[in-house]
């Protein structure tokens, strides 16, 4: 896929890959074996039929394979940006054992790209079973929310979602950012969802303007959906973290997204724009803020990380892609301290690392190698080591059962202790990956649609 | 879109708004904010209530007009409208057990001391309250006030042009040296709230105040608004912004406070060149 130079991108939020053009998709859809077993859909959360769509490009038939899509996965488009089909798909791929696999993503991106670019109307509308009469609302706007409402609607109940931020998407909308997953993209995916009837109510935060008992007792619906996501920073813990100049990785990239603080001054939202940033993490959301924090013109970008290369959880495409624009890492190393002059960063205090034998687990874990503390100077530190499940909505349901770390209990299929209530996504499971919170939600709602009718 | 139904001019720099905003007003309780966004290219900024109506559905607030938003804010009237308000955050200040309180605002905080003050005197308690500002002119909300069933009702101002000439700290000191109060509330600039839990600390009044840091989203997802209490991290929008005022680090609020300022004033100068009128 050809992608934008890394030289230029750097200072730009334009999107970072241009995607295929009909010729290259089917060209690359031409090495699709079209196994008989096609172990890739093993490796899709949601079971899309893999083969079946990039038969459909082989055959030219981009329609039909955009509705083979949708069958499975309400956000194509973003899917094919976002997942890390490495570990997943494609990684299943017969080819990936004689070299390369079909790029799956790329082409699951062609179709969802192809789809959106015409007008509603020509656009895949996945069908609309008759009205159950039943209402169900959704809390959070995410992938889980966005599945499990499409999902509803597509069973034939009425779904009205509430979002407490001003716009949908969750960390679509907020931290995964322009260049990686343009707005009208998304926006578009959306849009598509309104279209199968869905309601959209933004600024409403559940468990301070409505709680999930008055949805059922007093709003009139009958079931509900949790899908509000692990949101909440966590923090390092240790000395220093807060000096101006110390952003947790949320605050960074909702400023620069969701409020597009990187066009300031003609956009009203400011946002910190340093010269030596150190990012710490090792995930996708560290890659994000890493180089956000370079397209805000900084000199110098160190990730810091406490294992090596390896073992860092993000996606392999995204690591790349910030070494190719000049994200400096530096493994084996973990801030101990965080420090400043005039209330202001100067610095991290970091300790190197060295990892022991693999446990029974496979794990290596990170021990401190004794004295061998030093600095790294910065003027901007921004921490990327995490998030927790927000107490917010829970506070105002005492009945719904958390786990100790405050995530919402579920069976299998998302339902709750609470009649009526289901969950699924992040505030289930942890932070964790847009296709799996999508999937959670899907189960969900068949779930729901099971318990309505009976 | 939250329309406009109201809007009042305080002082030079001070404007009431109300929005119709009927979910909110059946939901609002003192002490807790909202947030509000004008317009798609717009700011998120915390604003406390200052009044509400559940039975007419409105909400207001009190704002200083002090940078860019604020600006913008005060230039908008009746008709027209606010594109995102959200809320109520925040937790209700508590009201529960209160016997006798003294209230002190300070400045445009005085429009949180007012339904507050409103809330401890429903709730059973007996209310001193103190207000203060810079000068006569700057005085915020005095009638509504004086229309509460107070035990007290002080006016101080730094020039002395109306009310007693001095510091907000002055009347709370002789309140806690009387023995004539059992609990503080205070709410204004941060130093003011400083030095009222400085001045309560050497009597073992316990101390409320209501923070002010910087918020992003103010639904406890940035950890933009985080504090330190008692040495223990926590953030202004979920677990306050009412605290412990003997155990607030100051000092870093006010730090943090500031951290964006010159970018601030560049949105500001940015905006005031480009609009007409004379600011
Ligand atoms: C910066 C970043 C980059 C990432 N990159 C990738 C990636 O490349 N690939 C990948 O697969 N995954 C990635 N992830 C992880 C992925 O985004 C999440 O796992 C996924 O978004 C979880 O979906 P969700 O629907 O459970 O929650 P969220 O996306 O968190 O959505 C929850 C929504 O609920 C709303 N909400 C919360 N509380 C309330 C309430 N009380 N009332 C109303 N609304 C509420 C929130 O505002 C939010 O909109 C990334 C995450 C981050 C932060
Ligand atoms: C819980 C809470 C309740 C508040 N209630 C009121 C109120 O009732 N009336 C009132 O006049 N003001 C209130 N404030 C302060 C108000 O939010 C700021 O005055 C406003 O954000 C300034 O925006 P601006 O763009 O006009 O000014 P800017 O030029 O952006 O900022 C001027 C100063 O305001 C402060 N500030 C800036 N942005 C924010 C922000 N996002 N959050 C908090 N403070 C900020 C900073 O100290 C800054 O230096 C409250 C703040 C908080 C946190
Ligand atoms: S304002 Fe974002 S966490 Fe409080």
């Amino acid at each position: 896929m050809p992608e934008r130079d890394p030289k230029q991108r750097a200072s730009v939020f334009d999107e970072v890959g241009y995607g295929y053009t009909p010729e290259m998709a089917l060209e690359e859809a031409m090495r699709c074996l079209q196994c008989k077993n096609p172990t890739c859909q093993e490796g899709c959360p949601v079971n899309i039929d893999i083969k079946g769509f990039i038969g459909a490009i082989i055959e030219g038939d981009h329609k039909r394979g955009v509705e083979i899509l949708k069958e499975r996965n309400a956000l194509p488009a973003v899917c094919g940006r976002v997942c890390p089909q490495e570990e997943q798909c494609e990684q299943m791929c017969v080819l990936t054992k004689k070299g390369e696999s079909v790029a799956i993503g790329r082409l699951e991106r062609f179709l969802g790209d192809s789809d959106l670019a015409c007008e509603l109307d020509g656009r895949c509308v996945p069908a609309v079973a008759p009205s159950s009469g039943f209402r169900c609302a959704v809390v959070g706007s995410g992938p889980a929310g966005l599945a499990c409402a499409g999902e509803l609607a597509q069973l034939g109940h009425a779904v009205t979602i509430f979002e407490s931020l001003h716009a949908p998407g969750g960390v679509l909308s907020y931290g995964i950012p322009e260049f990686r997953l343009p707005k009208v993209i998304l926006d578009g995916e959306i849009e598509t969802l309104s279209a199968l009837g869905v309601e959209l109510v933004t600024d409403t935060v559940v468990g301070q303007l409505v709680t999930v008992p008055e949805l059922l007792a007093e709003e009139g619906f009958d079931a509900v959906f949790i899908g509000s996501g692990a949101g909440l920073p966590v923090f390092l813990g240790t000395p220093g973290e807060n000096l101006n100049g110390v952003f947790s990785a949320n605050e960074f990239l909702t400023r620069v997204n969701l409020l597009r603080a990187y066009e300031f001054p003609t956009s009203d939202t400011p946002v910190w724009r340093g010269r030596k940033v150190a990012v710490i993490g090792g995930g996708n959301v560290a890659m994000d803020a890493a180089r956000t924090a370079l397209r805000l013109g900084a000199e110098e970008v160190f990730l810091v990380y406490r294992r090596t290369e390896d073992e860092m959880p993000a996606r392999k495409e995204e690591v790349h892609h910030a070494r190719e624009e000049g994200v400096e890492f530096k493994m084996l190393c973990s801030p101990s301290e965080i420090v400043g002059r005039d209330g202001f960063v100067t610095g991290i205090v970091a300790t190197r690392m060295e990892l022991t034998e693999p446990d029974e687990s496979g794990r290596r874990a990170p021990v401190c190698v004794m004295d061998s503390e030093f600095t790294i100077e910065c003027d901007t530190v921004i921490s990327a080591v995490g998030t927790r499940a927000n107490p917010l909505l829970s506070k105002a349901a005492p009945e719904l059962e958390l786990t100790k770390r405050g995530y919402i209990v579920t069976d299998d299929d998302g339902t709750t202790n609470m009649p009526g209530v289901y969950a699924g996504g992040d505030i289930v499971t942890g932070a964790a990956t847009v296709i799996l919170a999508m999937g959670a939600g899907k189960k969900a709602a068949v779930a729901m649609d099971r318990w309505l009718r009976n | 879109m939250f329309p406009i139904v109201h809007k009042r001019q305080l002082s030079d720099a001070v404007f009431e708004i109300g929005v119709s905003a009927p979910k909110i007003a059946a939901k609002a309780r003192a002490g807790q904010f909202l947030m509000v966004r004008i317009d798609d290219r717009g700011e998120r900024i915390p604003l406390t209530f200052s009044d509400w109506s559940a039975e007419e559905g409105w909400i207001r607030f009190i704002f200083m007009r002090v940078g860019k938003t604020t600006h913008q804010l005060s230039h908008l009237e009746v008709g027209d409208s606010l594109l995102d308000v959200v809320g109520p955050l925040g937790v209700p200040t508590h009201t529960d057990g209160v016997d006798r309180i003294a209230i002190i605002g300070g400045g445009v905080g005085v429009a949180v001391a007012y339904p507050v003050a409103r809330a401890m005197a429903d709730a059973g308690a007996k209310v001193s309250v103190i207000i203060g500002a810079r000068n006569k002119e700057l005085l915020i909300l005095e009638d509504e006030l004086r229309a509460l069933p107070l035990e007290r009702f002080v006016v101080v101002t730094d020039d002395g042009s109306a009310g007693i000439k001095g510091l907000v700290t002055h009347p709370l000191k002789e309140l806690c040296e009387a023995g004539e109060i059992d609990e503080a509330f205070a709410v204004g600039p941060a130093i003011m709230m400083k030095f009222c839990a400085a001045t309560t600390r050497d009597f073992s009044v316990p101390t409320t105040v209501s923070l002010n840091p910087i918020m992003v989203d103010g639904t406890g997802m940035c950890g933009a608004c985080r504090v330190s209490v008692d040495g223990e991290t926590k953030f202004g929008c979920v677990d306050g912004p009412d605290f412990d005022g003997h155990a607030v680090d100051f000092e870093e609020l006010m730090s943090r406070q500031r951290v964006y300022s010159d970018l601030e004033r560049e949105a500001d100068a940015d905006y005031s060149q480009g609009c007409q009128c004379h600011l």
